[in-house]
């Protein structure tokens, strides 16, 4: 409760800072800040607590994920001084915006209360929103604001249908309430499609198909660092919120349910994965492979409550490697109009930097191991034999490699030599970029080292 | 002293080597490679005298990981092949100009680190990271140091990348599929799992796609030629002299005690399977111009051969595949060598441009004379012993067996001195051919000094290898 009165202050001082003229300090307020919250964060995750009538209830489950969601707004914010440098007089307000999201998420994996998902829920949506058309003179830009918030919105109608289903079964929005009634009684029917629904609303939000169909569209158009957020921060806000519904909403569901849990997640890695063999836009590609990433990350769903800490280490490996890849791809299309792969051609010559980086974020991404990628899937994997899901483990097995065959063409691309010696300039590229990219890329391999510094928090 | 030591060697040697300047890399390489070396030797002495130099920590607690290293005879000999080798490969490619060489020798080094440790790991999980580690710096040895175009090498690469990759996958299954079981990943856990026929059967299968793709068994060859033809003759070397091992190594110490039963259900198919390996192997030579796919294809026909010892399931045969993968390796090794060093003189990999090299060089035609010999199995080269006892282990489950691989043994003779009468003997060729310089003599000699002295005195290697072998054989048992 503290940590989320503590954004939303943070971000209304950001606000406040840009009335009374002291703009330059508001990036560095806002780290600090940040960076004493997380602390706090991290020093009570022991601590279980109910606010306000169960509408915030911080459990090890919450504080975790909420930690994970503070490091990686840090890391977003430190790269927005450079990104936004042409439009430097309106930094206030995407720094507020980023702060509003990330309160929202927070809401989204502490809610106690079923209205205060919902709120959480549509802070985030919102914010995304305005983020995504926040680049107000590109085409693209709005393109994607708009489909995002059409689409967007009709999902939320659609959680929105569902709690209002699950109120009518049970007579409450609380979820402990929820949760003790349901293993008791017997329900009515349109309890389960309320809960249904809810679901359906939340795999619009991860991009699972077949909802997918705005992710890579969004993604594209979306400013690269709107993007980023998209892919790792409300990507993995988004899981874990449909874990957290799924513990505490799925019982006296049909047994089909878990089949079609199992069905979803194979159909969103392999359509994921095949979508993203065939694109040469690094972005979209960058779309696609999310969304396969999101159907790993649904192996969790089919061992609720066991699984929390292999969720948790997949969904950070994840995020830390989409933030290393988007810092290298916004600095190499920068000032390019399009975001075609030919871009990093001869990366490793130009700026080995920038390769390495982004090689390593890859070969995390695809599973090669030492790096924490490698142990996200292997923690998924092992949680799903355990439960039997063998054929589940298969296909995300073939999925792998799959997956490797494109991020492979990436990573030879960067080393392919330069044939027209049009551009040998190496680019410029900002100090806050290089730090962004190398913390990413160093939390990947050390997770990866010591798989223990991320799995002990649940200890 | 533990074979900690030994590792920790080698990761430091690379990263040494990654870190200092373009001159000075290759000589740091070297240095690491020869202490790397004797600490092997000191390791073995100790073991000899009854030191265990194993090793073994908890990693991660849940899932329970750990750092286990195991260093019995038939890991140390593997161990042995490794560290001999590596200093060897860095020193033959002194007189080629390697550019970023730091870069070049830190992955060489790494990569020997990566094999290394699949060799010691007694822990499924970190043999698996070994075993996965290894392939990141042949990838882009092979990559950005390689022959052709980048175009034509990129996608030999990539497939086999792809093809082991794929395969290792699920290999990491069958693992976890056990660690279900066993509740741990140690090797000695995993031996006294109880599984039933069924599971067996899945288990192997999964084991079975990793190793035939890496070592290869026919039909999973089909990245072989290309990638050793377009990978650097260091990548070549490093992949036919001790990676492809890996594959030979980890059926003897994980899949055939773990899986004994499924072993024995399909020995049968597995066996005409690297049979026929060994008679496509020969039979491909024979048409092979290029001379490193030449030597690839010869390759393919003697794996399968050791891999068929191996599957025999009797101590023989286990024996025999111990002994051949030393001996192929030393003798694999130089003869890639001998093909970059008429390579680097004539500029041609063609067979049939070659010719008439023994007047100009006599020296090297006597060595390459002797790894050729030794690559065949003639009598008093430690290939023969190999041979001898992969056939009299084929022999005991099957006299056809026996037969049939052994004609490759006579197609191998036919097809190699074929390749040396049209490569070295005949008139004098109007190239000038420069004889072997020091290093390449330091190098050579190594190889065929050890290959003759072992197959006169194989004493040290027996003493060595069979009491794991006795053990392993009592768990298939």
């Amino acid at each position: 409760m503290n940590t989320l009165i503590a954004v939303g202050v943070l971000a209304v001082i950001v606000l406040l800072a840009e009335i009374i003229n002291l703009r330059k300090l508001i990036i560095p307020l806002t780290i600090v800040g940040l960076l004493g919250i997380l602390g706090y964060t991290l020093c009570t995750i022991d601590v279980v607590e109910a606010h306000y009538n169960n509408m915030i209830v911080t459990t090890k489950f919450s504080s975790a994920f909420t930690s994970l969601f503070i490091a990686l707004t840090i890391l977003l914010v430190a790269l927005s001084k450079d990104f936004y440098q042409t439009h430097f007089s309106k930094i206030s307000d995407y720094i507020s915006l980023k702060l509003f999201l990330l309160m929202g998420a927070i809401s989204m994996v502490s809610f106690g209360n079923m209205a205060m998902f919902f709120v959480g829920l549509e802070i985030l949506s919102i914010t995304l929103y305005i983020l995504c058309g926040s680049d107000r003179t590109n085409i693209k830009s709005n393109e994607s604001a708009m489909k995002y918030f059409l689409l967007g919105s009709f999902a939320s109608g659609v959680v929105l249908f569902g709690i209002a289903l699950i109120y009518g079964a049970t007579g409450s929005f609380d979820l402990a309430q929820i949760t003790q009634l349901t293993t008791s009684n017997p329900m009515p029917v349109w309890y389960a499609l309320g809960v249904t629904m809810v679901i359906i609303g939340m795999l619009f939000k991860i991009a699972a198909v077949p909802f997918h169909f705005w992710a890579p569209d969004v993604y594209q158009g979306a400013p690269n660092l709107t993007t980023a957020m998209m892919s790792t921060l409300v990507k993995v806000t988004a899981v874990a919120t449909l874990y957290k519904v799924s513990i505490n909403l799925l019982h006296q569901m049909p047994s089909h349910y878990t089949t079609a849990i199992v069905v979803i997640a194979i159909l969103t890695m392999t359509v994921g994965n095949i979508m993203a063999l065939r694109q040469d836009n690094m972005k979209r590609l960058l779309a696609y492979s999310g969304i396969s990433h999101a159907g790993f990350m649904m192996m969790a769903l089919t061992a609720l409550g066991s699984a929390t800490p292999n969720l948790f280490y997949y969904a950070t490996s994840y995020a830390f490697a989409g933030i290393a890849a988007f810092t290298v791809l916004t600095i190499v299309t920068k000032g390019k109009d399009n975001e075609h792969i030919n871009n990093f051609k001869g990366l490793g010559k130009s700026n080995p930097l920038l390769a390495v980086i982004l090689s390593v974020a890859l070969l995390s991404m695809g599973g090669i191991p030492i790096f924490a990628g490698f142990f996200g899937k292997f923690f998924l994997f092992t949680e799903a034999v355990k439960n039997g899901f063998i054929t589940l483990v298969i296909f995300g097995v073939i999925n792998s490699f799959i997956s490797i065959y494109y991020y492979l063409k990436i990573i030879i691309l960067m080393f392919t030599k330069q044939e027209e010696e049009v551009e040998t300039t190496s680019i410029q590229v900002p100090l806050s970029y290089k730090i962004v990219g190398l913390i990413a890329v160093a939390a990947v391999v050390v997770f990866g080292l010591c798989p223990s510094l991320v799995l002990g928090l649940f200890n | 002293m533990n074979v900690t030591i030994l590792l920790f060697t080698l990761l430091v040697g690379a990263f040494a080597t990654f870190l200092a300047n373009k001159t000075l890399a290759p000589k740091i390489a070297l240095l690491f490679g020869l202490v790397a070396f004797l600490e092997t030797i000191a390791i073995i002495c100790q073991h000899n005298s009854g030191v265990n130099a194993g090793f073994t920590t908890q990693w991660i607690m849940n899932p329970n990981i750990h750092i286990a290293l195991k260093a019995d005879g038939l890991a140390l000999a593997l161990v042995l092949l490794t560290t001999m080798l590596t200093p060897l490969i860095i020193l033959s490619s002194f007189g080629n100009h390697i550019e970023k060489s730091n870069l070049f020798y830190g992955l060489v080094m790494f990569m020997s680190f990566a094999m290394t440790g699949t060799f010691l790991a007694a822990d499924g999980f970190l043999y698996y990271i070994f075993w996965e580690l290894s392939l990141i710096p042949i990838y882009f040895i092979a990559l950005l140091w390689g022959n052709d175009t980048f175009e034509a090498r990129k996608k030999a690469i990539f497939k086999f990348f792809i093809y082991t990759f794929a395969g290792s996958l699920f290999m990491l299954v069958g693992f976890i599929y056990l660690y279900q079981k066993a509740g741990s990943f140690l090797l000695a856990d995993l031996y006294n799992v109880s599984l039933t026929s069924q599971e067996q059967y899945w288990i192997f299968l999964a084991f079975f796609l990793a190793y035939a793709i890496k070592i290869p068994i026919f039909p999973f060859h089909t990245w072989q030629a290309s990638t050793y033809e377009k990978a650097p003759t260091v990548g070549t070397m490093l992949l036919s002299g001790i990676m492809l091992k890996m594959g030979l190594y980890s059926i003897i110490r994980w899949q055939l005690p773990i899986t004994s039963s499924a072993a024995k259900e399909l020995m049968p198919t597995i066996l005409v399977l690297c049979i026929i390996g060994v008679v496509y192997g020969s039979i491909v030579a024979l048409k092979q111009v290029n001379i490193k796919r030449f030597f690839a294809y010869s390759s393919l026909a003697h794996v399968g051969l050791i891999a068929a010892g191996a599957y025999t399931l009797t101590l023989d045969g286990l024996l025999g595949a111990v002994y051949q993968m030393l001996a192929h390796g030393f003798v694999i090794v130089g003869l890639f060598y001998v093909a970059e060093i008429m390579y680097n003189r004539f500029e041609t990999r063609a067979i049939n441009e070659m010719g008439g090299i023994r007047q100009q060089a006599p020296q090297f035609a006597s060595l390459f004379m002797i790894l050729l010999f030794a690559s065949i199995g003639l009598p008093g080269t430690f290939s023969f012993i190999g041979e001898f006892s992969l056939l009299y282990g084929l022999s005991q489950i099957n006299i056809w067996y026996a037969i049939i691989g052994g004609t490759s043994i006579i197609f191998g003779a036919f097809y190699m001195l074929r390749m040396f009468q049209r490569s070295m003997l005949g008139e004098t060729n109007t190239k000038v051919f420069k004889e072997v310089s020091v290093n390449e003599k330091i190098v050579l000699g190594v190889l065929v000094i050890t290959v003759i002295f072992l197959g006169i005195y194989p004493k040290p290697i027996t003493d060595l290898i069979t009491p794991s072998l006795v053990e392993i054989v009592s768990y298939i048992k």
